[in-house]
């Protein structure tokens, strides 16, 4: 999604003796030219309201869909004769024999044995020592922990898959992201080029993958573990990228200047210097996989996805609560370990690392101790079968019970709470965007651009809306688009306050720091089961659990903006007497405006993410669009058409924040920063 | 004696199609004028000078003078626009990758403003990093390395990492890292600007006691006077990339080319850096011939005092003849001028 915004011209000290600069025209605001076009819009909806709104119902298609199913039934016809989907087949086969072999030596029987290679002790007991080599005895525990919970709670076999999947999927990210990387840290060239792709796969909302993807690699395992790679890659590459290309300059000509080779500068300077950041890079390129791996659920991808999805699906709540509580605890535990892994490497290369012949008693001790246990459960069918317990069912049962509960008690505020916002915002901005005839809405919606943006961000838009007409799901791309705009506007004013709060108050951002970052690393697909538990299936549903996915973001990029204002400043502002609202409203916030325009950005674009998730809980309009193509097969024409549509909407989002952030003079280099290295999860710790 | 480095109209032109520009009428103007007209930015402008063996040779300029981007000419760590750089008879400007990575590893090292040390090695890997790519062995380059940390002042840092280092200890293990190659020529790049005054006083002194134990030659860049002052035995001065005079300390002091160089060296302390050349005078006719003498190299400052006692003036020797004579008053002249100022 990042284009790479052209690197800004610092504006040039002027030299002694020079012409003074002209003067700026100052120029009008453009909330003033903004609110004409919606007045505007207004009182033409008013007359013309209900007129050529291009709706289509609900399961209807036009003949383009059927155009685009038919292209599907054909490309699935010739599979065996067209050389790319030979192509694309065999590496499906590959990938799904290479899990297949790892599920039969941890998971599932190994003919001719009745059960797997090594058992589950083993199993818990290799995973646990990996925990003790590479990072402590702690993370030792929390490893071993949360591999028993997966057995205890009655997942054991779905959240080894899940592992899997993620595993596998970041062995290959690995392979092909980290060459990349290094070409784009050294290469400015490739930079944009690379930069220009990854954009591309960033903006699109996780679900579109999946689309083509079966297409190409079937459903299944092979399409779960391509789509994981296509969304973890990113991470990897721009983070360990930008993070070589941050080598500072001095350090690479003052060993250049030793007389260095390539491969010296890269292996001795630019990757150990750079090791921090490729490390972050793999903590937030596993987490990206381990979320896309549960959402590949949607493509019958295996693993822990599937009862979240089945539960979600017949509005079982407590069915749902327990395998997404896995996959939080096992979001944990990757993310704890992988960092407390880095911390260490860390550690070691500083010469630290405690004392180094304990370490390896302990170490050999517990080597020994694994291999007893997987010997153990080779040997033993109750140490190889994970025992059932029934503590996953009761689990649920109360979940379900308490939710009963809570929606009985407080149905009545949360009630209240969904119909003001649907009374007041969701339903006059729908009316509006989505009873207008629709050359109406087109034109409006281009006008708000250009005031925003300027003409670049006009001609995307141009080039966008007219492709979502063509598309034949305009009504509903615009039930979608008032949607993701409220969410939006919602997840804005938590992040202005969250955000300037925190940046005022360290106690406090201290305090809410690790929530967010707990809110950002749990897969998306967990927010929905509170949700709807609180609030039934509705586009209410919807738009919250957007705004839970999108909030954590957005406020950590608004109260590190704020935080980034600099100091003297405020220090000068402060010793004209100013108050506290005058501080926040005439300093603090204008020099961050380029981080909240990011987090706006960014705030949209993980809005419209949510939108086919959204689908599945009442969102109805494009959501429910793709989830319908998904499950009927003549109906995939319209599901891929809303898949498209959806991206159209993200590709005009962004460019239109994009420009509107370009066309501020103010913003320095750190939210411009921020875009070329956009972090699916979050920034770098 | 051949030079130790030569220099011959070299040119260094940022921007878009730069090397069309050498030798057309646009190359006369002016910086700011060429900016406006091309976009290009001439960083250096036709600098030609020889550096002799074992000389200190500094460049002083101020901050977007060019003499930065000279000294990084010399081993192409930016590449020339045009002209040629000649070291110790080899043409730098035309070698190839390979033999220019020779040359950096061998013949010239560097030392940097900011350091640019490894965060990630310890003082002593650092140290030894030039003497690693060029493939010594492990127990060789630490050997190497720690006889140089010892010459330079850091015995019992070895081990410790930059990070841990004040700035000044950190400018030292630069030294010593453009030391351990054992190079013929040593390039500065304004080493110690980013050091506090004291730090910086004891670092100049440490490259003078260097360069009198080592003997190499040294290009050394500065924007400070008196650093240049102190170290150089010839001194170029830059401006807008462009030369506006070479010569010793004292001839710049004494004989400023410009306006421009006048103004830089005002604030002088004329008395510490002149020597006797630049204050003597014909002897008068019916003056007393039989005062002491002094040679005709010593600092206006030291003669003060043998000035003062003596009623006849002194006489001037170069070598064993008379180049003139000078009196207290016209010492005093020099001394109380500047006080005037």
């Amino acid at each position: 999604m990042t284009t790479t915004a052209p690197a800004p011209a610092a504006p040039k000290p002027v030299e002694p003796g020079a012409e003074p600069p002209p003067p700026e025209r100052t120029r009008v605001s453009r909330w003033i030219p903004a609110a004409g076009v919606v007045a505007v819009w207004i009182v033409v909806w008013y007359f013309t309201k209900g007129t050529n709104t291009l709706a289509l119902p609900g399961v209807a298609r036009t003949d383009l869909h059927d155009e685009l199913t038919e292209i599907n039934n054909a490309l699935l016809a010739g599979r065996d004769t067209n050389p790319v989907m030979q192509f694309t087949n065999s590496i499906a086969d590959m990938l799904r024999s290479a899990f297949e072999w790892v599920q039969r030596m941890i998971v599932v029987p190994s003919p001719p044995r009745p059960v797997p290679e090594i058992g589950w002790l083993g199993v818990v007991a290799i995973a646990t020592y990996i925990g003790l080599m590479i990072a402590s005895w702690r993370i030792a525990v929390l490893v071993c922990l949360s591999f028993l919970s997966f057995g205890v709670l009655g997942f054991w076999q779905d959240s080894l898959d899940t592992l899997i999947v993620t595993g596998m999927s970041v062995a290959i990210v690995v392979v092909i992201g980290m060459p990349l990387a290094v070409l784009i840290g050294t290469s400015p060239r490739a930079n944009k080029v690379v930069t220009v792709v990854l954009d591309l796969l960033q903006t699109m909302p996780t679900f579109v993958y999946l689309l083509p993807v079966v297409l190409f690699f079937g459903i299944g395992v092979s399409a779960a573990v391509v789509s994981t790679i296509f969304y973890a890659l990113p991470p990897l590459v721009r983070i360990a990228g930008f993070g070589i290309r941050e080598v500072s300059t001095t350090t690479i000509e003052a060993t250049d200047s030793a007389g260095q080779t390539y491969w010296q500068r890269l292996r001795k300077v630019q990757l150990p210097m750079a090791r921090k950041t490729i490390i972050v890079g793999l903590n937030q390129t596993t987490l990206a996989a381990l979320s896309m791996a549960t959402l590949a659920a949607f493509v019958n991808g295996p693993g822990l996805g599937k009862p979240v999805l089945a539960g979600l699906r017949i509005n079982d709540v407590g069915a749902a609560f327990v395998p997404g509580v896995l996959i939080v605890v096992m979001a944990v535990m990757l993310d704890r370990t992988t960092t407390a892994a880095s911390e260490r490497a860390e550690k070691v290369a500083r010469g630290g690392g405690g004392n180094v012949r304990m370490r390896r008693i302990v170490l050999a001790v517990g080597a020994v101790a694994t291999l007893v246990a997987v010997y153990l459960s080779r040997t033993y069918l109750s140490l190889a079968e994970f025992p059932v317990y029934t503590i996953g069912d009761r689990l649920a049962d109360g979940v379900n019970e308490v939710m009963d509960w809570v929606t009985d008690t407080f149905g009545g505020v949360t009630e209240v709470f969904k119909d003001f916002v649907t009374n007041w915002l969701l339903n006059p901005m729908q009316s509006l965007l989505a009873e207008s005839p629709w050359y109406v809405s087109y034109v409006a919606i281009s006008a708000l651009a250009l005031v925003f943006g300027g003409m670049r961000a006009l001609v995307s838009t141009l080039v966008c809306l007219t492709g979502i007409w063509f598309f034949d799901l305009w009504h509903d791309a615009m039930i979608t688009l008032t949607m993701t705009l409220v969410a939006t506007v919602l997840v804005m004013v938590l992040a202005l306050v969250f955000g300037v709060w925190m940046a005022r108050d360290r106690r406090f951002d201290l305090g809410i720091r690790p929530l967010l970052d707990a809110g950002q690393t749990i897969p998306p697909f967990v927010y929905l089961i509170p949700v709807l538990a609180l609030f039934g299936p509705t586009r209410f549903t919807a738009i919250v659990a957007a705004i839970v996915y999108a909030a954590p973001a957005a406020i950590k990029l608004v109260a590190d903006g704020v935080k980034a204002v600099s100091p003297t400043t405020i220090e000068a502002g402060r010793s004209t007497g100013q108050t506290t609202w005058q501080e926040i409203t005439k300093v603090q916030l204008p020099m961050a405006r380029g981080s909240l325009v990011l987090a706006t950005n960014q705030g949209l674009l993980y809005v419209l993410s949510m939108t086919v998730i959204g689908g599945l809980v009442g969102a109805g309009a494009l959501g429910f669009d793709v989830v319908y193509g998904f499950s009927r097969s003549e109906a995939w024409g319209k599901g891929a058409a809303a898949g498209i549509t959806i991206v159209l909407l993200g590709v005009m989002l962004d460019r239109i924040t994009r420009a509107a952030a370009d066309m501020r003079r103010d913003d320095g280099p750190g939210p411009r920063r921020a875009f070329n290295i956009r972090l699916p999860i979050g920034p770098p710790r | 004696m051949t030079a130790a480095l030569s220099v011959d109209s070299l040119w260094k032109i940022f921007g878009p199609r730069s090397d069309k520009i050498i030798g057309t009428p646009d190359a006369e103007l002016s910086r700011a004028e060429l900016k406006t007209k091309t976009g290009n930015v001439v960083g250096v402008r036709d600098v030609s000078f020889d550096v002799a063996p074992g000389e200190v040779f500094v460049v002083m300029g101020l901050s977007g003078s060019g003499k930065s981007t000279l000294v990084r000419l010399l081993t192409r760590l930016i590449e020339p626009t045009s002209g040629t750089v000649t070291l110790n008879g080899m043409d730098i400007t035309s070698a190839s990758e390979s033999q220019l990575r020779d040359v950096r590893r061998t013949q010239v090292s560097m030392v940097f403003q900011h350091f640019g040390l490894l965060p990630h090695r310890q003082v002593i890997d650092n140290v030894a990093y030039g003497l690693e790519v060029r493939g010594v062995s492990k127990k060789e380059r630490r050997a190497k390395a720690s006889e140089i940390v010892d010459l330079v002042g850091l015995t019992g840092y070895e081990m410790s990492y930059p990070d841990q280092l004040s700035g000044g200890m950190q400018q030292r293990v630069g030294l010593a890292r453009a030391l351990a190659g054992d190079p013929e020529m040593l390039l500065f790049d304004e080493p110690f600007s980013a050091l506090d005054p004291l730090i910086r006083r004891d670092m100049q002194n440490e490259v003078i006691r260097l360069h009198r134990e080592l003997g190499k030659t040294m290009v050394f860049i500065t924007h400070d006077l008196a650093e240049a002052l102190k170290l150089g035995d010839r001194i170029m001065i830059l401006r807008d990339g462009a030369i506006v005079q070479i010569g010793t300390p004292d001839e710049v002091v004494a004989q400023p080319a410009d306006d421009y160089v006048k103004d830089f060296v005002s604030e002088v302390p004329k008395a510490h850096v002149l020597t006797l050349k630049w204050v003597m005078r014909d002897p008068r006719p019916g003056e007393s011939m039989d005062g002491p003498t002094l040679p005709v190299s010593t600092i206006v400052r030291h003669a003060a005092r043998a000035a003062i006692a003596s009623d006849a003036p002194i006489r001037v020797l170069d070598g064993d003849r008379l180049v003139g004579v000078v009196d207290e008053e016209d010492i005093m002249r020099v001394v109380v001028a500047e006080e005037a100022v």
